[in-house]
């Protein structure tokens, strides 16, 4: 039984884990579209090399 | 005088002439012009690539990002750079697109009410799977010591997660509750915090059976429903805001011979306005200078200009479209034809808001039940076990759980995302939400002619029987013009690939045609009369070089999918009825073309409203298709109604759902889709209701574990997804 001292706070930092994973997808705004995403990758652009991240400050 | 204003981008002489200058401005306004359009064809990994890359070449782009789930665009771009120029671009490629309201408070505030929700969802979620953990430990055989602290740490993360994600029924539940309703959000807050608070007190006295995993199930559930309804009328909310406000704010008033601009509010009965080619009548008034050609299609059904010279009458919404009008006023603001027009339309439509929906009825009967049929397994426990509080409260949430609406509040949201999924494929909108309930009562359809089952744009038909030469010449005439026969005469010589002949002195004669000198020759493009040509039975511009005279004849094309849409609604035993403000020969013309058996010709728009209440007043439920101001009154009349995309915002907003597309075919398969999914709706009560009539009497009798409680819950849940997902 003293391995639930370890197994609950890991199932429950892992639970943490997914959630704050859930948050950050849903800060990124990852569920806006999953239609199109699931399409663009299809496409062969960014394919090589990511999206130059654009600057909002010259 | 030229009235189509259409700024091209490499004509913008801020973007060619100092580009640094346009950077800064960017730099200093970053949210100076977001654009939003919706593009209801695109469909495929191949729309996205070419529309993002055509548009990022655009001079003063920034970024183009298409959703292909919402199917439209938002471009961010420089503040010069307006709607119509990406419109324009996307038509060369191939898409038909219109502008959305960019009316960036209410969009935000859509997108932030639906990311809240769905993080609540997603709270709910990881927190009932990690309680669920930890209660299949308990329903395995955890006992004594190991139990209560399995039920602690579910305490710990039961009470924060509800607190958090229940907030949006306990809200609705005290605003109904101070209203003096009982909603369904009552019993299910009720059932929620009561099960929380009982399995607390049971954690702390080392009871046996503790619900917190039922409560949060509970919660996720529930709110899944409810994020499902909110995803289905927030697309459709924030897609029907369109542009192109109908009402001028602005006028421009004559004092004394200036020209003034003023607001609308301003203007008082007999001041003198001034309309310039392409633009709306801000009033009703009479002409009292000037000649011109009006466009009242939107009001009147009529597809045809009418003339337009001193002493008319001319109401408001118009676009007057050859020649500057002087206009005496007779009635301005809330007195013009047009809000009278408002006004009706707000009277029809106050009329049609007291529809139930079934989920209404089904709450208005169920609501009550849940609370009362755990009150009285409560009181009845208390008599049979002679007082034992701890007993009688325990059945009485076990009740409480079973009864609540699971499956109940996922019913109707499921069946309702599933369909208007399925309908925005096919290119129709789903406005209200009981629309679709609507819908398939319908045993009567009514179209409008012009601008519904006909594109409501001429395209002239004989072309062939013209030599190149003349046609080149037409070409470069109408080109001078703002004139809808001109522009479709233009487009389609363009269309051909035809380059326009060299015309000078080109001018505009206002309310006859255009005319210019080719080859030395004189050349006119316009009426019959003014040309010197003989006039055609038929709808007809006049083109003449020199003495020889041509004529172009015109059509209204037919929309897409118009014949199938008819034949399809008969096969399915609907009536058609056609009612338009047309003249009758072109009334009767259109109904023995499409087949349609009843019709009606030159029906003013109360004409309309009143013979779609005469025909509701006779029993029957009546679908109105229209797109024009002068159908607005006639749609909130109907029982349900539909408006292409291309109509005027004040039919869009008077309408049900908007047909996204050009085709207006998706109609017929609409009808079909309603009616299943009514049924579908139906099917999910009954399921819901009968595990609620098997498992109430386990409950009741004091059986049911928090097992039991979590199988039912999730199972009902599952069962009616599923079936909404049948959805044909």
């Amino acid at each position: 039984m003293e391995v639930l001292a370890i197994l609950i706070p890991v199932s429950l930092f892992l639970g943490l884990l997914g959630l704050g994973a859930f948050y950050w997808t849903l800060k990124r705004g990852m569920y806006d579209d999953p239609e199109g995403d699931s399409r663009r990758i299809l496409n062969p652009e960014f394919d090589d090399a990511p999206k130059p991240v654009e600057k909002d400050k010259p | 005088m030229n009235a189509r204003v259409q700024p091209s981008v490499s004509a913008c002489p801020a973007c060619a002439a100092a580009p640094s200058a346009a950077d800064l401005a960017e730099r200093a306004a970053p949210a100076g012009a977001r654009l939003l359009l919706s593009v209801p064809a695109v469909h495929c990994a191949g729309c996205i690539s070419s529309i993002e890359r055509d548009l990022h070449r655009m001079e003063g782009v920034r970024s183009a990002r298409l959703n292909l789930t919402l199917k439209r665009l938002s471009v961010d771009a420089a503040p010069e750079i307006d709607a119509q120029a990406v419109i324009d671009r996307l038509d060369r490629l191939g898409y038909e697109a219109h502008e959305l309201d960019p009316g960036t408070l209410s969009m935000t505030e859509t997108d932030k009410q639906g990311r809240d929700l769905l993080m609540r969802l997603g709270v709910a979620g990881f927190a009932m799977m990690n309680i669920m953990l930890l209660s299949v430990a308990v329903w395995a055989g955890a006992s004594d010591a190991t139990r209560d602290m399995f039920h602690l740490i579910s305490a710990m993360i039961a009470i924060p997660t509800v607190a958090f994600s229940g907030q949006p029924f306990f809200r609705n539940a005290l605003a109904g509750l101070r209203a003096g309703r009982l909603g369904m959000d009552a019993p299910i807050s009720l059932a929620i915090v009561l099960t929380v608070v009982i399995s607390l007190f049971e954690t702390l006295h080392s009871g046996q059976h503790a619900y917190f995993e039922a409560s949060v199930m509970l919660t996720f559930f529930l709110l899944a429903g409810r994020y499902l309804d909110f995803r289905a009328r927030a697309v459709a909310r924030s897609a029907a805001q369109e542009l192109a406000a109908l009402e001028v704010p602005r006028a421009i008033r004559l004092e004394g011979g200036a020209e003034v601009p003023v607001s609308v509010a301003d203007l008082a009965q007999g001041d003198l306005v001034l309309v310039r080619p392409g633009g709306r009548m801000p009033v009703d008034g009479e002409i009292v200078a000037g000649r011109s050609e009006l466009d009242r299609a939107l009001l009147t059904g009529e597809t045809l200009p009418v003339v337009a010279a001193p002493g008319a009458q001319v109401s408001t919404g118009e676009v007057n479209l050859t020649g500057p009008l002087t206009v005496r006023v007779t009635a301005a603001g809330r007195d013009s034809s047009l809000h009278r027009m408002a006004d009706l339309v707000a009277a029809a439509e106050s009329a049609r808001n007291r529809y139930t929906t079934l989920a209404d009825r089904a709450a208005r009967a169920y609501a009550p039940t849940i609370p009362l049929l755990s009150l009285g397994a409560f009181v009845a426990w208390m008599w049979i076990s002679g007082g034992d509080l701890r007993l009688s409260v325990n059945i009485a949430v076990a009740t409480l759980i079973i009864t609540c609406p699971c499956a109940l509040g996922l019913a109707v949201p499921a069946v309702v995302t599933a369909a208007s999924g399925r309908l925005f494929r096919k290119g129709l909108l789903i406005k209200d939400g009981t629309a679709l309930e609507r819908l398939a009562e319908v045993d009567t359809v009514v179209f409008d002619k012009t601008g519904t089952l006909t594109m409501g744009m001429p395209v002239p038909d004989n072309l062939d029987d013209h030599p190149t030469r003349a046609l080149s010449v037409a070409l470069a005439l109408a080109e001078g013009s703002g004139h809808p026969l001109a522009r479709a005469l233009a487009k389609a010589l363009r269309d051909r690939g035809l380059d326009p002949a060299v015309v000078e002195e080109l001018r505009e004669a206002p309310g006859y045609g255009v005319q210019g000198i080719w080859q030395g020759e004189p050349v006119k493009l316009g009426r019959a009369g003014w040309v010197g040509a003989t006039h055609a039975a038929t709808t007809g511009a006049y083109l003449c070089i020199g003495d020889a005279t041509h004529s172009f004849t015109f059509t209204d094309a037919l929309r897409p999918g118009a014949e199938e849409v008819v034949q399809a609604l008969k096969a399915q035993g609907k009536d058609v009825w056609l009612i338009s403000g047309d003249v009758a020969p072109a009334v009767e013309a259109m109904a023995r073309r499409l087949g349609i058996p009843q019709w009606q010709a030159g029906a003013l728009p109360q004409e309309k409203a009143a013979r779609i209440a005469a025909l509701q007043e006779a029993g029957h439920k009546v679908l109105m298709v229209g797109d024009g101001l002068n159908d607005t009154v006639a749609l909130s009349a109907a029982h349900v109604s539909i408006s292409p995309a291309t109509a005027l915002d004040a039919a869009r907003a008077a309408s049900d759902m908007v047909l996204l597309g050009r085709d207006i075919g998706p109609i017929a398969d609409a009808l079909r889709t309603a009616r299943s999914s009514v049924r579908r709706i139906r099917e999910n009560f009954w399921q819901s209701g009968i595990y609620n009539a098997v498992f109430v009497p386990v409950a009741l009798l004091g059986y049911c574990t928090p097992l039991w409680a979590a199988v039912v819950m999730s199972l009902s849940s599952i069962t009616v997804s599923l079936n909404a997902l049948r959805l044909k």
